[in-house]
């Protein structure tokens, strides 16, 4: 069948790039419709993208591909284009379709900002960046669109730049992400040298990676295959704050919410794992870089885990969350279970910006992200209540809600290829639901046991462009866990063009689902309306929860370890620059002066002492003269 | 003869060194015109001493100097008046003290 949408995917990204040229050129003129602007763009994109996707469900699962020569020198030619597969076309619907929900909630949201076109402008950038980072056929042009998102992410962060801790939180998600680039960068560099012609596109990386035999064949040993994979990863892990780059994602929380359920939560952090599943051959030929994948997701699903288990602001506990299940998919990637890391991956951004989303709503009327603070004030939102516990279900693993179904594809992976990453999955799955009910409890159901002066103002629900979005994003966050069950595995088939079959596992099903029951059960016996107070058992293991609700002090690890020892170094060069580079420079410019100030005592305006300096000049002229015995006649 | 060439000479030569030390030595003005006065002087006898005794010996150099002695007066003349003006601005003829050069 002949493709009639897939030729138009370029115009899915173009939608949003021009409501963010519109919103930047003519700021003025269309102050009052920013939003309606954003989200009438990201709806075009939205629409197009569910077509293309439906397309592509029902007919040829071929890779379209346009390439148009960019730059050219010699042997070597840089392409730009576009390219379709079932796996990005998914992403553009799930990018799409958040982005135009995000876009909606901030029309409600940010309705009293100033800066409110500036803030549509750089959705409308980041969502041009996403959408082309997901549709780049070659690794170069993702690498544009992958530092382009940085940029957009670093914009957003800092968008309330008059907050100092915004203004930190931006620089360091900057610098923190530019660490892993720097590693994509290089894993780039080694495949232009190594790959024959210096190509970067998909497709031939697809082809030259193949097997074992096929990249020998082009004189690529696995060493260097392990050393590239491993330097992509690098890339990923800073994108995807997995551990150690993971502290700027949950500082990264200053930014507004909407950002947060869009960029640090739905798509950007996703592009990671969506980098590692692209180049997924060159993973597959490394055991050694699948080992690094399954286990530096695995570690960092439980470590954010435990970390969220104490933290007190509403968006961070999220936002290690999105670490831990980031971590998820990474795992399932590691094992090489590229479905079930995709397919987390899309339940995930709809449950999580759908959590965000009902965090912003409550933070919005309450005015704080203090859990402790908001203690309940949340339950006379209803809607915003509802979905908020649909999203966290899904999160935590219930089924048959969506999260379920991808935990478990995940679980069910570890599972028959290590049990060790399976128990640590469990009990990150155990730990996710625990923090999760314990965010719902006491944020919406705990009674009002201790008034917060000033704070008896009643609480009112959202408005309806707020809770719309929330709504939309709770049916999607129940309903798409369906697309890819144990007992159905055409999704399968559909992503990775490999016949699969159905992978139900009972003993999976069962342990997960009691994981997830016993966790959200603890959370009530602790935090629930009748609960027992939290310091009885925080006071229990002090020491462990001190250690825990510091985030196992890794920022003070850096700061000692890595920002210390270059403030000082930074300090040691700037005396070097001070008192030697610019030592040298006065020093020259004062002999300078000195050696001036030296002929301005001879003119003195004495008409003598010229007379005696021309006597003494014509003197030393004759001498001359004498000395060279010329003579003087 | 070129005996008595070499003697005008030198005459003429201490007649300008002492000249040039009291122009660049002494401090009083009027010293000062005095002493141009004298390297003028020896300039004068130099010419004579060559137009007698020179290689092409004629009265020229003698006509020069007595053009010489006219302009020297003339300008005695303007250098007193000079004098006169700076002395009556500054109540002083010392030459040291005269540094507008300078600025």
């Amino acid at each position: 069948m002949e493709s009639v949408y897939a030729q138009y995917v370029w115009a899915v990204p173009i939608a949003p790039l021009l409501a963010f040229l519109v919103l930047t050129l003519m700021r003025c003129v269309v102050k009052g419709s920013a939003a309606f602007i954003g989200v009438g763009s990201s709806l075009i994109a939205c629409v197009l993208s569910i077509l293309i996707l439906l397309e592509r469900l029902s007919a040829s699962t071929n890779v379209y591909t346009v390439n148009v020569e960019w730059l050219s020198f010699g042997a070597v030619h840089f392409e730009l284009g576009y390219e379709l597969t079932n796996l990005n076309a998914l992403m553009l619907v799930i990018v799409t379709v958040v982005s135009t929900l995000v876009n909606l909630y901030a029309k409600g949201y940010m309705a009293d900002d100033e800066r409110q076109t500036v803030f549509f402008a750089y959705i409308g950038l980041f969502t041009f960046s996403m959408l082309g980072l997901v549709i780049s056929p070659n690794l170069l042009q993702l690498y544009i669109f992958w530092e382009l998102v940085g940029v957009c992410s670093f914009l957003l962060i800092g968008f309330w730049y008059e907050r100092p801790a915004a203004r930190a939180a931006a620089k360091k998600a900057f610098i923190m992400t530019r660490i892993g680039d720097v590693g994509l960068l290089i894993a780039i560099l080694i495949l232009f040298w190594h790959m024959p012609n210096h190509a970067l596109d998909f497709q031939s990386i697809g082809q030259v990676f193949a097997s074992v035999d096929t990249m020998s064949q082009y004189g690529i040993s696995a060493g260097l295959a392990t050393w590239i994979a491993s330097l992509i990863f690098l890339g990923a892990i800073g994108k995807s704050g997995q551990f150690p780059l993971h502290t700027w994602l949950p500082d990264a929380m200053e930014g507004p919410t909407p950002i947060s359920a869009l960029i640090h939560a739905a798509t950007m952090v996703a592009a990671g794992v969506y980098l590692v599943a692209r180049t997924f051959d060159i993973f597959q030929l490394s055991q050694t870089a699948m080992l690094i994948v399954a286990s530096v997701g695995g570690f960092t699903a439980i470590f954010a885990a435990t970390i969220a288990i104490a933290q007190r602001d509403m968006k961070r506990i999220l936002a290690y969350s999105t670490v831990s299940q980031l971590g998820y998919m990474m795992l399932a990637l590691g094992l090489g279970a590229v479905t079930a890391g995709i397919f987390h991956l899309f339940t995930h951004a709809f449950f999580k910006a759908l959590l965000f989303l009902g965090a912003g709503s409550v933070i919005h009327a309450v005015h704080t992200q203090n859990i402790f603070q908001i203690n309940g004030r949340g339950r006379s939102m209803k809607i915003t209540a509802w979905t908020f516990a649909i999203g966290a279900l899904a999160l935590s693993g219930v089924p048959p809600l969506s999260g379920f179904w991808s935990k478990d594809a995940i679980l069910s992976a570890a599972w028959e290829s290590n049990k060790l990453l399976f128990a640590i999955g469990v009990v990150a799955a155990f730990l996710t639901a625990f923090y999760m009910s314990r965010l719902f409890f006491i944020v919406f159901t705990r009674a009002k046991r201790v008034h917060t002066e000033g704070t008896d103002s009643p609480i009112h629900e959202s408005p309806a462009v707020m809770t719309i979005p929330l709504v939309v994003l709770a049916v999607l966050a129940v309903v798409a866990g369906f697309v890819y069950t144990p007992f159905y595995s055409g999704f399968e088939t559909w992503i990775t063009g490999v016949a699969a079959s159905d992978h139900t596992n009972v003993i999976v099903i069962i342990v997960s689902t009691i994981v997830a029951l016993s966790g959200i059960g603890l959370g009530y016996f602790i935090y629930g309306p009748n609960g027992v107070r939290e310091d009885r058992w925080s006071n229990v293991i002090k020491p462990l929860y001190h250690l825990v609700e510091r985030k196992y002090y890794v920022d003070e690890l850096y700061k000692l370890f890595a920002v210390y020892p270059l403030k000082v170094l930074g300090k040691v060069l700037d005396v070097f620059d001070r008192y030697i580079i610019d030592g040298i420079v006065r020093y020259t410019a004062s002999c300078t002066v000195q050696f001036g100030k030296l002929f301005t005592r001879i003119q003195n305006g004495q008409l003598q002492s010229y007379g005696l300096l021309s006597l003494y000049g014509f003197s030393a002229l004759l001498l001359l003269l004498l000395l060279l015995g010329k003579g003087l006649w | 003869m070129s005996s008595m060439l070499a003697s005008y000479l030198t005459l003429a030569a201490i007649l300008f060194c002492i000249g040039l030390y009291g122009v660049l030595t002494k401090r009083s003005a009027v010293i000062v015109l005095l002493s141009i006065e004298l390297m003028l002087n020896a300039v004068n006898l130099n010419l004579i001493a060559f137009s007698k005794y020179g290689v092409v010996p004629s009265l020229k150099g003698q006509v020069f100097s007595l053009f010489n002695i006219a302009i020297a007066a003339a300008e005695v003349a303007v250098g007193i008046a000079i004098l006169i003006a700076l002395y009556r601005n500054r109540a002083t003829t010392n030459v040291d003290e005269f540094n507008e050069l300078r600025n």
